[in-house]
């Protein structure tokens, strides 16, 4: 048994908030150059050229690369050897409340669906919690802005949709959203499980490096299919036209009820914020 | 090219979509609930809190300023959340927009009645467009916060016009350009 002190909780949550919207993580930067290289369209050009201006500004000058700093997704993985006395929410919560005020980040969050008053300092954040083996305590932060995650959807297919028409689904929810998700962008998709799960299937593909591939055969083939068909759609950067509409498309899979085909897709800005710290 | 606010006809007749441009002078600010007051003051025959004659609109909530700024990163929102509210602010005298992605076909045709200008600045590029912002004012709705409507006095703000008066619409116009079918 190993005891994770609460104020390594809260001081973690508020640091990851504060780096996660001020540093872009290098393989997003170098994902981002590498369009600029293959962007045939003169505009697109210069809007890659600007974003990537502006994430270099915001890590030398530490402020936010967005002003869209994000409600804040934690995926927690606690070890099965970890001993916690504490409300583990309650202490993230304070974490994000600290690192809002103390980052001067935008406090984004209304504490009611319809009557919509801002709760003034981003919380709550929504937790999500795995139980692992091990004694370490895993902490993924990720600020998610509005502008991409509204145009992402779950729709339950047949299994006579099948492969294609899960392509089909994504390339028309990405068409759909032209250039209103700040493109180019990071596609997550979840496949199978159930109507919830597939949803955060699409979310933890996100939080998968922009290099990775998955080890799955037909999520592989689809993830480099869904690529280059995304990529033939004309969007481009900020939607101004151009080659370049997405950096990577992440699928995971998932199985599922033999009449059930449900399908997330997660769409995630340029701006793709994600820290990660294991205590 | 460079353009100077408020807008001017001859401006105006100017620019077309695709151009890069470099915007200097006041600006206001004003996002979802902002627009929804404004809009309620027009139907009510009310004055608006400032003079919209020939103004920019630009579409965003900025973070708080560090200590020793005057505004934090500042990036455009999404635009056409703010469609329902646009032709009334046309019709009373609004000759620009900044925001980013595209408008609804009843606010284009709303542009080219009101001979006004729709323009995208780089969603996500908060920092970088915070650097031409060189003072702040609130003028209206304090208790909005973030979308308090602020006078903003900006030297070359980057942007690009998607659509002008002409009907000539950037994003759809050049999307076909890079389309590759089947």
């Amino acid at each position: 048994m190993r005891y994770i002190e609460r104020d390594l909780v809260v001081e973690a949550v508020e640091r990851l908030c504060i780096e996660a919207n001020y540093y872009i993580e290098d393989d997003v930067l170098n994902a981002l150059k590498r369009s600029r290289k293959l962007e045939t369209s003169s505009i697109g050009q210069r809007v890659l050229d600007q974003i990537i201006e502006n994430d270099l500004i915001a890590r030398n000058d530490s402020v936010p690369m967005c002003q869209d700093t994000g409600m804040v997704v934690v995926f927690l993985e606690i070890g099965n050897l970890i001993h916690i006395d504490y409300d583990i929410y309650e202490a993230i919560n304070e974490g994000v409340r600290n690192g809002y005020l103390h980052g001067y980040l935008r406090k984004s969050v209304v504490k009611h669906p319809l009557d919509r008053v801002n709760t003034g300092d981003n919380t709550p954040a929504v937790i999500h919690t795995k139980i692992v083996m091990g004694n370490s305590l895993t902490i993924t932060l990720a600020p998610k802005g509005a502008g991409s995650e509204n145009m992402s959807l779950v729709k339950m297919l047949t299994p006579a949709d099948g492969y294609e028409g899960v392509k089909k689904l994504v390339l028309d929810t990405i068409f759909d959203a032209k250039g209103k998700p700040c493109p180019p962008i990071i596609v997550g998709v979840g496949i199978g499980g159930t109507f919830e799960k597939c949803a955060m299937l699409a979310k933890e593909a996100l939080m998968r490096p922009i290099d990775d591939v998955s080890d799955d055969p037909i999520a592989r083939k689809l993830e480099e299919e869904l690529l280059e068909e995304i990529n033939r759609l004309g969007i481009g950067p900020m939607g101004f036209g151009g080659t370049q509409t997405a950096l990577a498309v992440k699928v995971n899979v998932y199985p599922c009820h033999i009449a059930s085909l449900p399908v997330a897709v997660n769409i995630q800005c340029h701006a793709a914020r994600h820290k990660k710290i294991v205590l | 090219m460079k353009i100077t606010t408020p807008l001017t006809d001859e401006v105006i007749e100017k620019l077309r979509a695709g151009d890069e441009v470099y915007i200097t002078g006041k600006i206001y600010t004003a996002r979802d609930a902002a627009h929804k007051r404004l809009v309620e003051l027009l139907k009510n025959n009310q004055p608006l809190p400032f003079d919209i004659k020939g103004q920019i609109i630009y579409y965003v909530g900025p973070t708080p300023a560090k200590p020793g700024e005057i505004i934090g990163s500042a990036g455009p929102t999404t635009s056409k959340r703010m469609d329902p509210y646009t032709p009334m602010l046309l019709e009373a005298g609004l000759k620009g927009m900044i925001g980013k992605g595209e408008r609804s076909d009843y606010v284009k045709d709303a542009m080219v009645k009101h001979k006004a200008i729709y323009f995208a600045a780089i969603g996500g590029a908060g920092a970088l467009i915070a650097r031409t912002i060189k003072s702040v004012k609130v003028v209206a709705y304090d208790d909005l916060g973030a979308e308090a409507i602020r006078e903003l006095e900006v030297v070359d703000f980057p942007a690009f016009v998607v659509n002008d008066i002409y009907g000539n619409d950037l994003m759809l116009d050049n999307m076909s350009k890079y389309r590759m079918e089947e």
